[in-house]
């Protein structure tokens, strides 16, 4: 059944995307994730702008993680002290994302720097979570207790001054690293159009220590802030969230992430984080791969405006 | 504008070159004067349909006839962009801002169009999609450049995403005199207003023309939300975020398992 979207300007299968914000929000509750940088490619290559892909997936992704949050608030799963401490951090990235981002589409070198954004990130974020994860999983068949929370193992970042007690995650660290994660986040998810997700948890769980029954809630939370401000920006400045696409996207998503977050309950841990890394290591070679390999047409065209 | 004041030009004083031989009229209408997109909109087809009336003195002069007709859709810049390889990676290093080029183009004609009229003819009558011009911005200048490979990348492009296109059977007689054309709109048009250029040979000479023109505007819950996303875009982000969480809430509630 075709739909024509109002603002994207072109008609799409109702059951392709309903099927993809399924697949993708059945992702994004299990790791946590906003699936952001699953979901824009995937809607740039049926045809629709980039643009509007990517305004149009911060709803997609508000409603998701929506969804998924309400899930960990009922297992008392969220630290909302920490999600408002990245919070405040990350409306300051978000600023300073948003300024580089115009910038640098004036100079005609956007696109170069989303791609080489996203193979860098998430080739490097990939490839950690795999290494990690599958040490511990070699320990664990070892039969060594697996130890997430090594009390000696405390870096730099835990001497930093200005400590805050963060209850529900059981740790007490300096509101520092806290905010300059939020600021990264922020700023990182501006110019990528995702809501970094797939950064926040590895960084909370390797810098901060925070434990993971609580990392996949909170990160939910801040998505959801984060993609809510995001939605509502891109509204009121571009016009480009297209609502009609949103709806089906998010209808799909919110359906998946509910099974995504029960799935994401019942695998352990490690083996979590090395399927997530996987997935992530392997977008960053599909984008490598797109810069790499000859294009099939060196030309391509953008439109700049109305005549007056 | 100032294109289609020339090629008017150029036009009258062929016409005027033949003297007493412009003894046709050309009367051609469309089946549509607006195409109204809706949410089950996935392309639509135009029919234009014409008939040449012939003075009695007319009639035995002149021989078959041929019918050109150009659509062209609204104007919008863009820019075209080469890749390059650099350091081992592809990157846009070059690229060319066209002024205002048709967002969508289409030229029906009855036979292929070098065997309609002459090179000159063609030239002067923008006939084609080759003989369109496509001005680009240069510094701060605005010119033709032939024989651009950006030019053709573009025209390469419009022409994958069924916006150009050229049919040198597009135009079908019915009668000597009563002819019909097809004019395929796609499913990704861009709205607004389309002219439609007619013009009618014989024996390799321009005869007469006729212009017309449609539209193509958005319709009902199309319309209420592209207005609503433009001129109240504050509000309709806070319309579309609520929506979010609802339909999330929705969703947490409705499958609530403990």
């Amino acid at each position: 059944m075709q739909i024509y979207l109002p603002i994207a300007d072109i008609p799409v299968n109702v059951f392709l995307v309903l099927a993809m914000g399924l697949a993708v929000g059945f992702i994004s509750g299990m790791f946590g994730i906003g699936g952001g940088f699953l979901m824009t490619p995937l809607l740039i290559f049926i045809g629709v702008q980039p643009a509007v892909a990517v305004a149009s997936v911060t709803t997609h992704v508000a409603a998701s993680s929506f969804s998924g949050a309400t899930s960990y608030w009922r297992r008392n799963a969220i630290d909302m002290t920490l999600a408002l401490t990245l919070l405040a951090g990350g409306i300051f990235g978000s600023a300073g994302g948003v300024a580089l981002f115009t910038w640098l589409r004036a100079l005609d070198q956007l696109d170069l720097v989303i791609g080489l954004s996203y193979v860098t990130l998430l080739s490097i974020v990939g490839a950690l979570l795999i290494g990690e994860s599958a040490r511990a999983i070699v320990r664990s068949f070892q039969g060594r207790r697996v130890e997430l929370r090594r009390p000696g193992s405390h870096t730099w970042i835990h001497g930093l001054p200005l400590k805050l007690r963060f209850k529900r995650s059981k740790i007490y660290v300096s509101a520092i690293p806290v905010l300059a994660i939020g600021f990264i986040i922020g700023f990182i998810g501006a110019i990528m159009g995702v809501g970094g997700g797939f950064l926040l948890v590895p960084m909370l769980i390797y810098l901060l220590r925070v434990p993971t029954a609580t990392v996949i809630g909170t990160s939910m939370v801040l998505t959801f802030l984060t993609m809510v401000a995001a939605t509502i920006l891109h509204a009121a400045t571009n016009h480009l969230v297209d609502a009609v696409l949103a709806l089906i996207l998010m209808v799909g998503g919110v359906i998946g992430a509910q099974f995504g977050a029960h799935a994401g309950q019942r695998i352990r841990g490690e083996w979590l984080r090395l399927l997530l890394g996987l997935l992530v290591l392997s977008v960053g070679l599909r984008f490598a791969g797109q810069l790499v390999l000859p294009p099939d047409n060196p030309y391509s065209i953008r439109l700049i405006g109305s005549a007056p | 504008m100032r294109l289609a004041l020339a090629a008017a030009l150029a036009f009258a004083s062929l016409m005027s070159g033949m003297g007493s031989a412009a003894a046709e009229r050309l009367i051609a209408s469309l089946t549509n004067q607006i195409v109204l997109i809706t949410s089950n909109y996935t392309g639509v087809e135009l029919v234009l349909f014409g008939t040449i009336e012939r003075d009695a003195a007319a009639s035995e002069l002149i021989g078959p006839y041929d019918i050109v007709a150009t659509v062209t859709g609204p104007r919008e810049s863009l820019r075209t962009r080469r890749k390059q390889r650099v350091l081992g990676i592809w990157v846009n290093t070059d690229g060319r801002t066209f002024v205002d080029p048709p967002s969508y183009l289409a030229v029906l004609a009855s036979h292929p169009l070098d065997a309609i009229t002459n090179a000159e003819n063609r030239r002067r009558l923008q006939l084609g999609i080759a003989n369109t011009p496509l001005p680009e911005l240069i510094h701060n200048d605005i010119g033709e450049v032939s024989n651009d490979p950006f030019r053709a990348a573009l025209i390469q492009i419009m022409h994958e995403r069924d916006l150009y296109s050229e049919e040198p059977d597009g135009v079908t007689f019915l009668t000597p005199t009563l002819f019909r054309a097809t004019i395929a709109l796609p499913a990704q048009v861009p709205t607004g207003n389309y002219t439609v250029d007619v013009k009618l040979f014989a024996n390799g000479n321009p005869v007469t023309q006729t212009d017309l023109s449609f539209q193509i505007a958005k319709f009902g819950f199309e319309q209420f939300v592209v207005n609503a996303a433009r001129d109240h875009g504050l509000l309709y982000g806070f319309a579309t975020a609520l929506m979010a969480l609802i339909t999330g809430w929705i969703a947490s509630v409705a499958f609530r398992r403990d």
